[in-house]
C-alpha cells in the first residue's frame, strides 16, 4: 500500500480535484453573485461573474436594522449556548464518568435516548410546553432546547474517563472538596472535550433552523437563518444579491472558524454523526 | 490530526466502557459526591424532561385526540378520539405521498453519500501523499454549512435562468427545470442531501479505515493481491461494524429529511418532495395539531424500528 503508482496516484488527485469542484462550487457562485446588482441578475442571470465588483449589496444589507437584529439575536442565542453547553455538560459529564452515586445507571441510558430521538418529531409538543410556560416568542425559547446538548454531554463523559481517577483520590485524600476537584482538577485537563463542545454547540444552535423557525413569531426574535428563509420566500420583491449576501454573512462566521479549529468541528461531528 | 481522537469517540460510543472497579464499587459514593452529581446532572435532567419526556408523552397524548392550534393555550379542552387520528392519516393520501418519498429519499441518498464518502475516504486514506487536509476539509465543508443559507444558493443556482442551466445550455446538455418539474425536483432534493451528507459519511470511513492494521495489507501484497483484491477480501469486511453504523446514522437522517425540501420547494412541485417531516410541519401551520402529532408519533416509530432493526446488525457476532 506503501508504493503507489504516479499513474494511479494522479487518477486520484482528478477524480479528488472533480468532487472538491462540485462540494465548493455553490460557495463560489454565493460570493461572486453577492457582488452582482439587481441588473445584472435581471439581464444575465446565469453569468457566473459580476461585471464590475458592487459592494452596494453589503452596505445596504448592514443598512437595514432588521437584519442586524437578526445577526445580534443569532450571536445571542449561540454565544449563550456556548456557556450553557461548555460548563452543563461539563458537569454531567463529570457526574457521569466521575462521581460514584445510585441512579447513574439510570441517568445515562437518558443521555442516549435524547440524542436518538429526533427533534423533528418532537418540535410540535415542545411548541406547546413552550406556550404553556409563557415563553413563546422569546429568545430564551429558542436558546433552551440548545442550551445542553446530549451529544455534548456525551462528549465530556468521554473526554472524563481520561482523566485519571488516582488524581482525583488523592485530591480527595487532602481534603479538597467537591466543588474543588471539578473546578481545580477536572476542568484543566479536559481542555480539548471542552473546545469539542464548544465547537459543537455554537454550529448547532447556529445553523439551528426548525425551532426558531415555529417560536419566533415576531421580526425582533428572528434568528439570521429564520430572517433568510422569510426574505428569500417573499423574493419578488427582494433583490437576489442582497440575498446573496445575506447568505454569505450567514455562512462568514461558520467559515472563519473552521479555517482556524478544523480539528474541533471534525471531531464534534464526527460524534454528531450519532445525531 | 484528529483521528485518533475521532476514532476513540466513534469506538467508544458503539460499546460503553465500563471503569476499572467494576460496577459494585461505582455504587457507594460519599453522601458529598452523590449530592455533587445530582446537583451537576440537574441541568441536563430539567432539560430533559421540558424537551424530550413532557413532549414525547404530550404527543402520544394529543395524536389520540382532537386538538386544533386554538387548543394549544387551553390543551385541557380537547376530546379524546382514540386511534382515530391515526387511521384517519394513513388513509390520507397526503401523508401516503409524503411516506412513499421519505422512503425514496433515504433509498436515493444513503447509498450515493456512502458510496461516494467511502471512495473519498479510501483515495485520502492511502491514495495520495500531499493536500490530504485540503481536499478532506472541501468536502467537508457543506456538512457544517447554514442550511438556510446553502439552500438560498441552490435555490437561485438552480433556476430556470441560473448558472447551472446557463452552464448547461452553453454546453449543449439542455436546461431542465430543476425546482418545477416533479422529478427534477426531487433530484435537485437528492443532490443537495448528498452535497451535505457526503463530508460526514467520509470523515466516518476514514476513521474506520484508520483503526485497519497496515501489516494486513503488506502481508496481503506479498501474497501478491492486488488492489481491488484488497480493497474487496479486507478492507470491505474489516470496515463492516463501521459501515453499519454510518447505515444508521444516514437512514436516520434521511427519514428526518426537512430542511432541502422545505427550503427548495416547500414539499413541492405536485407534493413530489414532501417528506413526512414537512408534511407534520404544514399540518401544524394548518392548525391541524392532533394529525400533526400523530405525523410525528409515526415517525417517531418508523425512525425507532428501523434503528433497531439495523442495530441488532450492527451488533458485533461473537
Amino acid at each position: 500500500m506503501k508504493t503507489l503508482s504516479p499513474s494511479r496516484q494522479a487518477l486520484n488527485y482528478t477524480a479528488l480535484t472533480v468532487v472538491t469542484v462540485f462540494m465548493l462550487l455553490p460557495f463560489v457562485w454565493v460570493f461572486f453573485g453577492s457582488f452582482k446588482t439587481q441588473a445584472e441578475f435581471l439581464g444575465n442571470p446565469g453569468a457566473w461573474f459580476p461585471e464590475s465588483f458592487q459592494i452596494d449589496n453589503y452596505i445596504q444589507l448592514f443598512a437595514d436594522r432588521e437584519f442586524g437584529t437578526y445577526m445580534m439575536n443569532s450571536f445571542v442565542v449561540s454565544g449563550v449556548a456556548i456557556v450553557g453547553n461548555v460548563l452543563f455538560s461539563a458537569m454531567a459529564g463529570y457526574a457521569l464518568a466521575k462521581l460514584r452515586f445510585r441512579g447513574k445507571n439510570f441517568v445515562f441510558p437518558l443521555v442516549i435516548i435524547s440524542m436518538i430521538v429526533p427533534y423533528v418529531a418532537l418540535f410540535v409538543p415542545q411548541f406547546v410546553v413552550v406556550v404553556q410556560m409563557g415563553l413563546v416568542n422569546s429568545l430564551v425559547a429558542i436558546i433552551l432546547p440548545v442550551l445542553i446538548l446530549p451529544l455534548c454531554v456525551f462528549i465530556m463523559r468521554q473526554f472524563a474517563h481520561g482523566v485519571p481517577f488516582e488524581l482525583m483520590e488523592a485530591a480527595r485524600l487532602d481534603g479538597a472538596g467537591e466543588g474543588r476537584l471539578f473546578f481545580r482538577i477536572f476542568l484543566p485537563l479536559t481542555g480539548p472535550g471542552l473546545a469539542t463542545v464548544a465547537i459543537l454547540s455554537f454550529l448547532t444552535s447556529w445553523n439551528n433552523f426548525l425551532w426558531p423557525l415555529v417560536v419566533a413569531q415576531s421580526q425582533d426574535t428572528y434568528t439570521a437563518p429564520v430572517g433568510l428563509s422569510v426574505a428569500s420566500q417573499a423574493s419578488n420583491t427582494i433583490s437576489f444579491g442582497l440575498l446573496l449576501a445575506g447568505a454569505v454573512v450567514v455562512l462568514l462566521p461558520i467559515l472563519i472558524l473552521f479555517l482556524f479549529l478544523q480539528k474541533y468541528f471534525i471531531q464534534g461531528v464526527a460524534t454528531a454523526g450519532l445525531k | 490530526m484528529s483521528t485518533t481522537a475521532t476514532r476513540t469517540m466513534v469506538t467508544s460510543g458503539a460499546s460503553t466502557r465500563r471503569r476499572p472497579g467494576g460496577t459494585r464499587k461505582m455504587r457507594e459514593g460519599s453522601r458529598a459526591e452523590t449530592t455533587t452529581a445530582w446537583l451537576f446532572l440537574s441541568p441536563f435532567l430539567a432539560l430533559f424532561l421540558l424537551f424530550t419526556a413532557i413532549p414525547a408523552i404530550l404527543a402520544i397524548g394529543a395524536s389520540l385526540t382532537d386538538m386544533t392550534a386554538r387548543d394549544i393555550r387551553d390543551p385541557l379542552g380537547v376530546n379524546f378520539t382514540g386511534f382515530e387520528g391515526f387511521a384517519k392519516i394513513i388513509a390520507n393520501p397526503g401523508f401516503q405521498g409524503a411516506f412513499f418519498n421519505t422512503i425514496m429519499f433515504v433509498v436515493l441518498c444513503v447509498p450515493i453519500s456512502m458510496g461516494l464518502g467511502l471512495a473519498l475516504a479510501l483515495m485520502l486514506n492511502n491514495g495520495i501523499r500531499r493536500l490530504k487536509t485540503f481536499f478532506r476539509a472541501a468536502v467537508y465543508i457543506p456538512v457544517i454549512t447554514n442550511i438556510v443559507a446553502a439552500a438560498v444558493i441552490w435555490q437561485y443556482a438552480f433556476s430556470i435562468t441560473g448558472p447551472v442551466n446557463s452552464t448547461l445550455g452553453d454546453l449543449g446538455i439542455g436546461e431542465p427545470n430543476w425546482l418545477g418539474q416533479p422529478g427534477w425536483a426531487v433530484t435537485t432534493v437528492v443532490l443537495m442531501g448528498v452535497w451535505r451528507t457526503t463530508g460526514t459519511c467520509m470523515i466516518l470511513f476514514l476513521a474506520g479505515l484508520q483503526a485497519v492494521p497496515e501489516e494486513i495489507y503488506e502481508a496481503a501484497a506479498t501474497d501478491g493481491a492486488g488492489t481491488w483484491r484488497r480493497l474487496w477480501s479486507i478492507t470491505l469486511p474489516l470496515l463492516r461494524p463501521t459501515t453499519l453504523l454510518i447505515t444508521v446514522l444516514m437512514t436516520v437522517s434521511f427519514l428526518n429529511i426537512f430542511e432541502e425540501p422545505y427550503l427548495l420547494t416547500k414539499g413541492g412541485p405536485l407534493g413530489s418532495t414532501k417528506s413526512i417531516a414537512v408534511w407534520v410541519y404544514e399540518q401544524f401551520g394548518f392548525g391541524n395539531v392532533s394529525a400533526s402529532m400523530a405525523g410525528s408519533v409515526l415517525l417517531l416509530l418508523l425512525v425507532g424500528i428501523v434503528a433497531i432493526v439495523q442495530f441488532r446488525l450492527l451488533r458485533p457476532k461473537h
